[in-house]
């Protein structure tokens, strides 16, 4: 449990055409990198599960790997749209991606099922909104001891789960701290999990608030520094705000986004590439 | 003399005075935020922010870019994850006043943040649901915030993310949603609250310079007026020097700084 290998390594042994993918961080510790390489290995027809998508999501959509995506809250956070994801939705490009849409109550209650080796959550909500049932994952269901009605939400099992955390040690255990959103739950209800990593250290030195996964949850560590870039790594680096600013430019329309895409994530052969391929003027920049 | 403040800061410090001191706020980035920091800086010191991303406690010391700012869990009592704040603090009843935009809003207070045109073939897709159902249906009270435009105050929604009033006064009662729901929309024109038997919104307070007329113009219904309509007072020196001074303090020099990208 709890290989060290490659993120290309990685990837190729863990994700397959039309496979579940939940590739959770909330707006910080997202795994860019691992998403990357995905697309890198031109994975396609995926489920993508995601609470709250955002520019890397808005990546893999644009890219058209995406077949179906399950979520609660599509956005730049703070600043407001996904132009792929909207693309997507709006006008099928570059491919239909079918939707399963839920509140963050939901969805988050959905993982927690799944974490739990339950076959569904319940929730308050739903009911009296665009989102009631008969819906793709949620049903009514009467509560047997009060008789109130609630919202059946069916369980989130992933094939793989893949996460990026502060730290692991020398056995593949893993610490991560700060925003934490649903990634504990999403990689407890996944087949099978990986790990990006900032660095490996002798011993877990505990934070407060932090998470401790430990090696027997967990199939794979890639250690990839900066793999959260332009998300933040508590501890480590902050967020590029300005990076955050520019995606709706770099995404505007699927020409530039596609150009973009091919400069510095595609045509590139590494996380490492990447992050140094945006040192380098761009034929997005000049035009 | 008086400070000059333009209507979006008086719908920030609007809300802020509803704001009781000792409250627990569910805020998200923008509005929300400005007002809900703005009344602990001034009024009401034991105001305790709550944030979606699992920040209890948070405090800011300038506005957040995402709800998931660094800043935001450095300065919290805790952090939790996002399923425990959406089971234990927001469905539990935690919380006292949540806070939020609109997309478009209807007469009853409820919310579309979803689509624009049909769901199947929209012809914006806004970016959902997020926790704004819940903090509508789950907090004691909600306020709204948002700019007065016949856009976004519509007669009929494309599509009901979020649950202010429902369609009738029973409506919540009978989804077992606890709470008044939506209480307050507070605007950059005025102020307006709910009828309790007909669950639809009133003006009540017109800001400093406008009329009623203006307030129907920038309404895409009919608005009910009340028959007492009054005036919101102006900010305050205190109000307006706390909240330009939130807005404009610079980032906290203990953040790192953005990863070093190789030459």
């Amino acid at each position: 449990m709890a290989i060290k290998v490659s993120l290309t390594d990685a990837i190729s042994e863990l994700v397959a055409d039309g496979a579940s993918l939940a590739i959770e961080g909330f707006s910080h510790l997202v795994p860019f990198a691992a998403g990357h390489e995905i697309l890198r290995q031109d994975l396609k027809e995926l489920e993508l599960v995601r609470l709250v998508p955002d520019i890397l999501y808005d990546q893999m959509l644009g890219v058209g790997a995406c077949r179906r995506l399950v979520f609660g809250w599509a956005g730049n956070p703070g600043l407001g749209l996904l132009p792929r994801f909207r693309a997507a939705v709006e006008h099928e490009v570059p491919r239909r991606v079918e939707l399963e849409e839920h509140t963050h109550a939901g969805l988050c209650a959905a993982y927690v099922a799944g974490a739990s080796n339950l076959p569904f959550a319940m929730i308050r909500g739903y009911f009296g909104t665009g989102l009631e049932p008969p819906r793709p994952g949620v049903e009514a269901i009467i509560c047997p001891f009060n008789g109130e009605r609630l919202a059946a939400i069916r369980a989130v099992r992933p094939d793989v789960a893949i996460i990026h955390a502060q730290q692991a040690d020398r056995e593949g255990n893993v610490m991560l701290w700060g925003i934490l959103g649903v990634q504990k739950e999403a990689v407890l209800a996944a087949r099978h999990v990986l790990v990006t990593v900032e660095e490996i250290v002798e011993h877990l030195t505990p934070v407060a608030g932090a998470v401790i996964l430990p090696r027997w949850v967990i199939d794979y560590v890639a250690v990839v520094p900066g793999g959260a870039y332009p998300s933040y790594a508590q501890g480590y680096y902050a967020r590029d705000d300005a990076f955050y600013e520019q995606w709706t430019e770099i995404s505007r329309d699927q020409e530039r986004f596609d150009g973009w895409m091919q400069e510095h994530v595609l045509g590139v052969p590494d996380f490492a590439a990447h992050l140094r391929s945006l040192h380098r003027p761009t034929m997005t920049d000049a035009a | 003399m008086m400070t000059e403040y333009t209507p979006e800061e008086m719908m920030i410090v609007e809300v802020s005075r509803r704001i009781p001191d000792g409250s627990v706020c569910f805020v998200g980035v923008g509005r929300p935020t400005l007002a809900a920091g703005l009344a602990r800086s001034t009024r009401a010191p034991n105001v305790t922010l709550v944030f979606e991303s699992g920040a209890i406690g948070a405090k800011p010391t300038r506005p957040p870019h995402s709800i998931a700012d660094s800043e935001l869990a450095e300065t919290a009592d805790f952090v939790v994850s996002t399923p425990e704040m959406f089971a234990y603090w927001l469905g539990g009843g935690h919380i006292d006043i949540g806070i939020l935009g609109a997309a478009q809003i209807d007469r009853h207070g409820n919310i579309n943040s979803t689509v624009v045109g049909p769901y199947d073939r929209p012809t914006v897709r806004l970016p959902g649901a997020g926790g704004a159902p819940e903090i509508a249906g789950a907090s004691t009270a909600t306020f709204v915030m948002a700019p007065h435009q016949a856009r976004i105050f519509v007669p009929k929604l494309d599509f009901r993310t979020t649950i202010g009033r429902g369609d009738r006064a029973q409506d919540r009662a009978d989804l077992g949603l606890p709470g008044v729901g939506v209480q307050l929309v507070v605007t950059d024109l005025c102020v307006m609250e709910f009828d309790p038997t007909s669950a639809e919104l009133v003006l009540t307070r017109l800001h400093q310079g406008i009329e009623v007329d203006e307030v129907r113009r920038a309404n895409g219904w009919d608005l009910k007026i009340a028959a007492d309509v009054d005036r919101t007072a102006p900010p305050t020196e205190y109000e307006i020097s706390s909240l330009r001074t939130f807005i404009t303090t610079a980032p906290p020099s203990s953040n790192k700084t953005a990863l070093d990208l190789p030459a």
